[in-house]
């Protein structure tokens, strides 16, 4: 077996899904070998992106320069511990996902499933593109990207609900890209010359007066539409159209992650911990960011429709991935960092429970899913665990960045926003626990619908994926090590100057 | 042979117009023109190759030395002018056989290629001239050409179009005479070189500023500036679609050349910007247009018009990196004179692919399109990236460059209207993407095939070139650096 160098691999990780992506088009016709394809190609970015961080050593930069777009403006890929956490993540998940829509697909007896699978890995490629850029403007491209491939996904359904759900889509994510994101990369440019994600921050007082730097980070923020801060936020609940695997991973990891992705890195490797913490509106961008998460949670009580529901729960979780950015401590962009993965890894399981839930019994709102335990107890059972992580409990995951978070607002003294996750926190479990628990306890007044269909449980691969989400919610609550470690390499990487 | 190529580059194509009427089978003149096409084709590469080595090449016609004879005066911004229009015709030409077939008689088809070939000797004329009397001939050559090329179409509406771009073509194009005309009363030269040297010291003239007034209407009527483009979204909408992607490659960049001949290099910049309101008057209108062309675009159910307004809308960006009156501003239009040839000519390829198939462009007839005709529609789509500025895109380099322009002059308003005229691109490129994938074809529709080879080749050409020149923009980036360099007199 050749052994490939971190370069090579790293051009792999991103041809990899492409070449995929022909593949499945070419299997087309033999659902079997495309299924295998996709299969196939997942398992194998799994293997690279874990190659990748065995062999990551933070002294030795490695970075590719692949070309000149521009005069001085490079199409560039470099691996740092953020970009690995985020690679890892997704491509793992995208793993999982494809074990799971096999399941979906074929149960739901879904058309154009070509289409579907070969778009999924040209986002993957996408993804990889974020998780990997050495520079904004990378950076940018594949954003952009990775909304056109997302596109098709969305509207996978062709009906016209998935046409207006694709419109309100693309029209936030390029307005905010187009009118906010651009016009902050292109003041970078011509402020500080250079657009390279340097450790310790690109932007420094010295280049330029910070009113300037102070108007930049909102541009940013607000630009990153798909980290969904309000009042960007609309999307994510109009994207609900979608097929429930593409709402799954794609809206519970892969987009709104690479949101939030974006904010960490740019807050990490253009502004830096320490300009951050001095900007002027940092202040008014955290309080938002608190606000988010607070009247997301608020409208996640209120829907009865299941994914809907979710959805307000994402942009409420992605809030705090954006506050735990914004704090400008070490022990923030930890837990910013490690939120990132662990609620991807929760809000898969809720996202993988609703689709089985809908595959088996066609139910989409909560009000309906009252002893629903008795005919799918794993399903539910992975459900109660997965909002657990959310909500923030021992013995799941969600308990560790949970901790991480609120440390970060202590050490900041930023009280209110303790006071709101905290909240938050509540309101979760107000909007999460009572649907698992009343699937397996109906209480009296509401007694079980009638059970309509004679199946019992979801379809074998929809089963796999579920129970091994649902375990990492678990194993990454005892075993958090090795997320954590990646995680606090972030913030010491050499030419911070910051230790831990 | 390789001092007589400035005149070659016109002459073979002047020549060759009367004598493809000795052969009278479509087909054959179809291959005629084409390779009529391929040796200008050639010329302008070997052109541009001399001037990148040993600069500007200045040819006396017939031996008559300027400034009293005639000069062909072809600088770095000539010879990328020249490689534009002759590549983009071949390509467009390379499709001519199947699209016309389709849309006109035998017999008129061997006549559309006298006319083409008329028109491209008209406008590679007007690039390579130096001599201002002779743009003008020129300027009625191409466009007498193109009028003709107009009313061949299908539609008994091309008729009125062609009529309507008459009459405002022919006032244009007197408006330019008249300056002309002034400017040789107050000079007493036509030679372009020697104009720009009498008229530095001719500021004051009223002479002189009433020739600059009415050149600069004349040649905003012909290049479709806001407000004076009512002509052109019929005018692209009911020629014939070979003539449709052809004019709209090349006709409007042509015009746009001849502004910046007579700006930069006839009146001068410090004259046409600091003494007089030229830059306010391009920064107004070019920010009108923008906006208000690409609304119209919006509500357009022609997707020829739609792509016509479009045009229009990307002629004002054009107009406004001008005013913008710095070299980044310069740079962005002698780009997006590349970049937008490449757009619009797939697009209109693409289109007239659709029209070869089913007989029409009205958007409520591409329903289903997106599955039958996937790589033309495919190329739509792509065009349509370009065109909103999405990245690995031609149209994103171009963007980049006015976006920098603006904001190196610290002019954030007018940085937002160019981001929101991308947003209104995003609305009508994606009623076309709507229409075509999220529809199903009507029941009672005929089922219709993919577009032939011979049309696919073409249009893909173009497209993949939009994504190439994307990606590695090196060439048109340096040659645009060049040409401006060279236009703003070394002061870069």
């Amino acid at each position: 077996m050749m052994t490939f160098d971190s370069a090579t691999l790293l051009q792999l990780a991103i041809v990899l899904p492409l070449a995929g992506a022909i593949a499945v088009r070419l299997t087309g016709g033999s659902p079997n070998v495309r299924e295998a394809m996709s299969l196939l190609t997942s398992a194998a970015l799994c293997f690279i992106c874990y190659n990748l961080y065995q062999d990551f050593d933070p002294q030795v930069e490695t970075k590719i320069v692949l070309l000149e777009i521009l005069p001085n403006l490079n199409l560039s890929f470099h691996i740092e511990p953020l970009g690995l956490l985020f690679a890892l993540m997704s491509s793992f998940l995208w793993f999982i996902t494809t074990i799971y829509a096999i399941g979906y697909m074929r149960a739901h007896h879904e058309e154009n499933q070509t289409r579907f699978y070969q778009f999924f890995a040209i986002t993957m490629a996408t993804v990889m593109g974020i998780a990997f850029s050495a520079n904004l403007f990378t950076l940018y491209i594949f954003y952009e990207l990775l909304t056109l491939s997302t596109y098709p996904l969305v509207t996978h359904a062709g009906t016209k609900n998935a046409k207006r759900g694709g419109r309100t889509y693309l029209a936030i994510l390029f307005s905010t890209s187009i009118l906010f994101l651009l016009l902050a990369i292109l003041n970078t440019w011509l402020l500080q010359g250079s657009l390279e994600f340097t450790p310790g921050g690109l932007l420094n007082e010295s280049s330029s007066s910070m009113t300037a730097i102070a108007v930049l980070l909102p541009l940013f923020i607000f630009g990153i539409g798909k980290a969904a801060i309000f009042p960007f936020h609309r999307w994510l609940p109009a994207a609900m159209v979608a097929p429930t695997p593409v709402s799954a991973m794609l809206h519970a990891v892969a987009v709104v992650k690479g949101g939030v992705f974006s904010i960490l890195k740019i807050c990490v490797y253009i502004f830096g911990i320490d300009l951050l913490s001095a900007l002027p509106t940092t202040e008014f961008l955290l309080y938002l960011a608190g606000i988010s998460v607070f009247f997301a949670s608020l409208v996640a009580m209120r829907q009865d429709n299941l994914k809907k529901r979710l959805a307000y729960s994402t942009v409420s979780q992605l809030g705090y991935v954006t506050i735990g950015a914004l704090l400008a401590t070490n022990m923030g962009i930890i837990g910013g960092a490690m939120h990132m993965a662990i609620h991807g890894f929760g809000k898969i399981t809720l996202f993988f429970c609703a689709g089985a839930i809908m595959v088996v019994t066609h139910k989409t709102q909560v009000s309906q899913l009252v002893g629903i335990g008795r005919q799918m107890p794993i399903t539910m059972t992975a459900f109660l665990i997965a909002s657990l992580s959310i909500i923030g409990l021992p013995p799941t995951a969600g308990t560790w960045s949970k901790w991480f978070l609120m440390q970060g607002s202590v050490d900041t003294q930023q009280w209110a926003l303790m006071v709101i996750l905290g909240i938050s926190s509540l309101m979760n479990i107000f909007y999460l626990l009572p649907i698992a628990l009343k699937a397996f306890y109906p209480p009296q007044e509401e007694q079980p619908q009638e059970v309509k269909s004679q199946k019992y449980e979801a379809p074998l691969p929809i089963l796999i994926a579920i129970v091994v989400c649902t375990a990492f919610c678990f194993l990454l609550f005892l075993f958090p090590q090795p997320l954590y470690e990646l995680a606090a390499q972030i913030v010491n990487m050499p030419g911070t100057g910051q230790g831990l | 042979m390789t001092e007589q190529l400035a005149i070659l580059q016109v002459v073979i194509p002047l020549l060759a117009a009367p004598l493809c009427l000795i052969i009278s089978r479509a087909s054959l003149v179809w291959a005629f023109t084409l390779l009529t096409n391929t040796l200008c084709f050639v010329i302008s590469v070997l052109l541009l190759n001399q001037v990148l080595d040993h600069g500007p090449i200045h040819y006396a016609l017939g031996g008559w030395r300027a400034p009293i004879g005639v000069e062909y005066r072809i600088d770095h911004l000539g010879a990328y002018m020249l490689l534009i229009v002759s590549s983009i015709s071949w390509v467009i030409l390379l499709a001519g056989k199947t699209s016309l077939a389709a849309e006109l008689k035998e017999k008129k088809q061997s006549l559309f290629y006298v006319i083409y070939l008329l028109c491209l000797a008209g406008m590679l004329g007007i690039i390579a001239t130096g001599d201002a009397f002779n743009v003008f001939i020129f300027i009625e050559i191409a466009a007498l050409a193109s009028y003709t090329m107009i009313a061949m179409g299908k539609d008994r509406r091309a008729l009125t179009a062609s009529l309507s771009y008459l009459l405002v073509g022919t006032i244009g194009a007197t408006f330019i005479l008249l300056g002309i005309g002034l400017l040789y009363m107050a000079t007493g030269t036509l030679n372009m070189h020697d104009l720009s040297e009498r008229l530095a010291n001719l500021h004051d003239s009223r002479t002189v500023v009433t020739a600059f007034a009415f050149f600069t209407v004349g040649v905003c009527l012909k290049l479709a500036l806001f407000p004076l483009h009512w002509w052109l979204p019929n005018a692209y909408a009911f020629a014939p679609s070979v003539a449709s992607a052809f004019l709209a490659a090349t006709a409007t960049k042509v015009a746009i050349y001849i502004l910046l001949r007579f700006v930069f290099t006839i009146f001068g910049m410090e004259f046409s910007f600091s003494v007089l309101p030229l830059q306010n008057i391009l920064l107004a209108l070019g920010l009108v247009g923008i906006l208000t062309a690409s609304t119209m675009a919006i509500y357009q159910q022609n997707v020829k018009q739609l792509l016509a307004y479009s045009s229009v809308a990307q002629i004002a960006y054009m107009m406004l990196s001008l005013g913008m009156n710095n070299p980044n501003g310069l740079i962005a239009t002698l780009l997006h004179l590349f970049n937008h040839a490449l757009m619009k000519g797939a697009l209109f390829l693409a289109l007239a692919a659709v029209m070869y198939r089913i007989g029409s462009v009205q958007l409520k007839h591409f329903h289903g399109l997106g599955k039958q005709m996937p790589f033309t529609m495919a190329a739509l789509v792509v065009g349509g990236l370009s065109l909103i500025g999405v990245p690995l895109t031609v149209g994103f380099i171009s963007k980049w460059y006015m976006l920098t322009a603006s904001l190196d002059n610290g002019w954030w308003p007018i940085t937002v209207i160019i981001l929101v005229g991308s947003l209104l691109a995003v609305v009508y490129v994606w009623r076309i993407v709507e229409a075509a994938y999220f529809k199903p074809a009507p029941a009672d529709a005929k089922p219709v095939k993919e577009a032939p080879l011979s049309l696919l080749i073409p249009i893909w050409m173009l497209t993949l070139a939009n994504l190439y020149f994307g990606i590695d923009s090196r060439l048109t980036v340096t040659v645009s650096e060049l040409a401006a360099k060279s236009l703003l007199g070394g002061a870069l």
